[in-house]
């Protein structure tokens, strides 16, 4: 039993080992341990990010916040999330005091119209300029007075060559319901992500506040239902892993490790269009270290942490002298970096008005049920 | 007296802030709206998971009932080692709690798996494999798994408190194996049996994670309902705060019964 139970714990820390990207010579990007060292601050920023999204010293890569604090002085006091949803319950409940928080386009959007973000001091951040300028003035921050970005990527739909026929590849979205795969399908355990696929298979768009069309997306998600395998998010390495199931959808930059966990999975953009998602880097109204945070947003803005960032994480970066110095091998990868003819037809998620988002809920748990 | 007093009043203060008052907070969301206006409201909503409710309510019982079963035998035969073997084998009991209950979780993922341990083992045997994963016998594996310990601790505790020249006695007046189970141990190691069934219980039937691990995520139980009103993206706490409320008062009414069969059994034990 012990046996069993410490293969599970290593299957699962094996899932974490491999996240980063390419192999190897990352401490080279910059070795940030042989520039001064600042004095302390007797300030701790506390930074609120994704799980698995920075380069953090593993597998010998640059320990992003270890230099921060080396090199500022500031202290780091940095926690993870697992969805966009629980870090906004936190913050807007006030149960929270953090300085830095780097969630999702939608959220960001909800965020800002309920007051709950700080107007950036761009002059604190001037390695903005680096910041390509297809990124800024998103429809989540229209004036850019919020957000920088941090990552993007795209959502993809993973497969098992060995168990997905070719021939069926240019279905798009409809191979997710397709019943030859019955049982060995998988899908997003996230009612937004959920819904916009089955939104784009019936041609309508994931930002749609029209009720019928949620309507008609619910009935797809429930048809779709008996021929799943599961719902799942972080669950679908070790499904697909194991072939335990041929396809389900998932965010591109994870190709990195899925490859590595099972060298048969390919990865598709469905011709329909897909989503497109930013995470950005923003400021809650509480922080009390504003001007120490927006100093860690432009630490992260420099081009060796945006390059060490993006090597280790694999999703793509929106900072251009990062991006031209990555390894080709991501760079290039239409995977990690889809052609603009994919991203022209990709749809970046719209903060939803709270009654919509309520009968989303409804609808989704009555999937559930 | 009055010393006793003082000394509670730590424990007392605790209760005031970490059980009284949260539970006041969960009335009062569960009787209000998002304004704060009385309402029934969300009472009345509870109708919609009735279904959950009882699904919840029989998975976690059947749980609970395994547990006990499993649980009974191992207890009675650790009570019963030497003092040394005692300590070692209830720290092995305790010791997969040392563990992570996600990354615990995530193990028996890949152990019931169409293509998991137990089935490469089948195969090596030659046999057809078991679909397990994501059904609702998962579930109640899952729930098995992680709450036996609180089953085998309560009982343990009773039955080494019970004295062996009883069970002797009874045995020299010619009570076979099950009289001295049914008149002896049972009724002696009964509030074992009331605590335990409420430690596995009241943890089951409001389990939330494990339905979505192995049970595939395609029926939510009630916690994962309630976590979904709290820090999932329905947040709603006025209907969640009812929905835990209902959980509780039905919880107390499974528990009351339990109480009940107890005390019978009690009767029954001392008086027959």
């Amino acid at each position: 039993m012990k046996k069993i139970l410490l293969a599970g714990m290593c299957a699962v820390m094996a899932a974490v080992t491999l996240a980063s990207c390419s192999g190897g010579n990352k401490n080279d990007i910059w070795d940030w341990e042989s520039e001064p060292k600042a004095e302390g601050r007797g300030v701790t920023l506390n930074v609120y990010n994704w799980g698995e999204y920075i380069s953090d010293g593993s597998e010998g890569s640059l320990d992003v916040n270890a230099a921060f604090t080396h090199i500022t002085g500031i202290d780091v006091n940095y926690k993870m999330f697992d969805t966009n949803e629980s870090m906004y319950a936190l913050i807007s409940a006030g149960a929270a005091d953090y300085d830095v928080i780097i969630p999702s386009d939608y959220m960001i959007g909800k965020m800002a119209n309920e007051g709950l973000l700080a107007e950036l001091n761009f002059d604190n951040i001037p390695n903005f300029k680096y910041i390509d300028p297809q990124f800024r003035n998103m429809s989540y921050d229209p004036e850019n007075k919020y957000t920088v970005p941090y990552l993007w990527g795209t959502v993809c739909i993973f497969y098992n060559k060995t168990m997905v026929d070719e021939a069926d590849l240019d279905q798009g979205w409809d191979l997710l319901w397709n019943e030859k795969y019955s049982g060995n399908i998988l899908m997003f355990d996230n009612q937004r992500d959920a819904f916009a696929i089955a939104l784009k298979k019936l041609g309508y768009s994931m930002n749609t506040t029209n009720k019928a069309e949620l309507d008609e997306a619910a009935a797809e998600l429930k048809k779709q239902k008996p021929l799943l395998q599961g719902y799942v998010m972080d669950q679908i390495y070790d499904k697909m892993g194991n072939d335990e199931a041929a396809l389900g959808p998932y965010y591109a930059g994870d190709a990195s490790i899925m490859a590595t966990e099972n060298e048969n999975i390919g990865f598709l953009i469905p011709e329909e269009g897909t989503n497109k998602f930013v995470d950005a880097m923003c400021i809650p109204k509480s922080s009390e270290h504003k001007a120490e945070a927006e100093e860690y947003i432009n630490f992260m803005c420099r081009t060796e942490i945006a390059l060490a960032n993006a090597d280790f994480v694999c999703y793509a970066t929106p900072h251009t002298e990062a991006k031209k110095l990555l390894d080709p091998e991501i760079s290039e990868n239409p995977i990690y970096y889809p052609s603009n003819e994919v991203l022209d037809k990709a749809e970046l998620f719209i903060a939803y008005p709270d009654e919509i988002n309520k009968y989303m809920d409804s609808l989704w748990m009555d999937l559930k049920k | 007296m009055t010393k006793h007093k003082i000394a509670s009043l730590p424990f007392a203060v605790w209760m005031l802030i970490f059980t009284i008052l949260p539970l006041g907070m969960v009335i009062w969301f569960a009787f209000t709206d998002s304004k704060g206006t009385f309402t029934f409201d969300n009472i009345l909503k509870i109708a919609d998971f009735s279904e959950t409710f009882l699904i919840s309510i029989l998975l976690g019982a059947l749980a609970t009932l395994i547990c006990l079963v499993m649980a009974y035998p191992v207890a009675f035969i650790i009570s019963r080692t030497g003092e040394r073997v005692q300590q070692t084998l209830v720290m092995l009991t305790m010791m997969p709690m040392w563990m992570n209950f996600l990354l615990r979780t995530y193990a028996w993922m890949s152990i019931l798996e169409d293509k998991g341990f137990i089935n490469q083992f089948l195969g090596l045997l030659g046999m057809e494999p078991i679909h397990m994963i994501n059904t609702r016998f998962a579930v109640v594996v899952g729930m098995v798994y992680n709450f036996l310990p609180f089953m085998i601790i309560p009982l343990y505790s009773v039955m080494v408190k019970i004295d062996k020249s009883i069970i002797e006695a009874a045995e020299d007046l010619g009570s076979n194996g099950f009289q001295v189970f049914r008149r002896i141990l049972l009724p002696l190691s009964a509030p074992g049996i009331v605590t335990g069934i409420t430690m596995v219980f009241v943890p089951a039937v409001s389990t939330f994670v494990i339905s979505k691990l192995l049970g595939g995520g395609k029926e939510w139980l009630i916690g994962d309902f309630i976590e979904n009103y709290f820090i999932g993206t329905a947040k709603d706490y006025n209907i969640g705060s009812a929905l835990s409320l209902v959980l509780m008062v039905l919880i107390l009414l499974c528990m009351a019964v339990t109480g009940l069969v107890d005390r019978d059994e009690e009767k029954g034990g001392i008086g027959g």
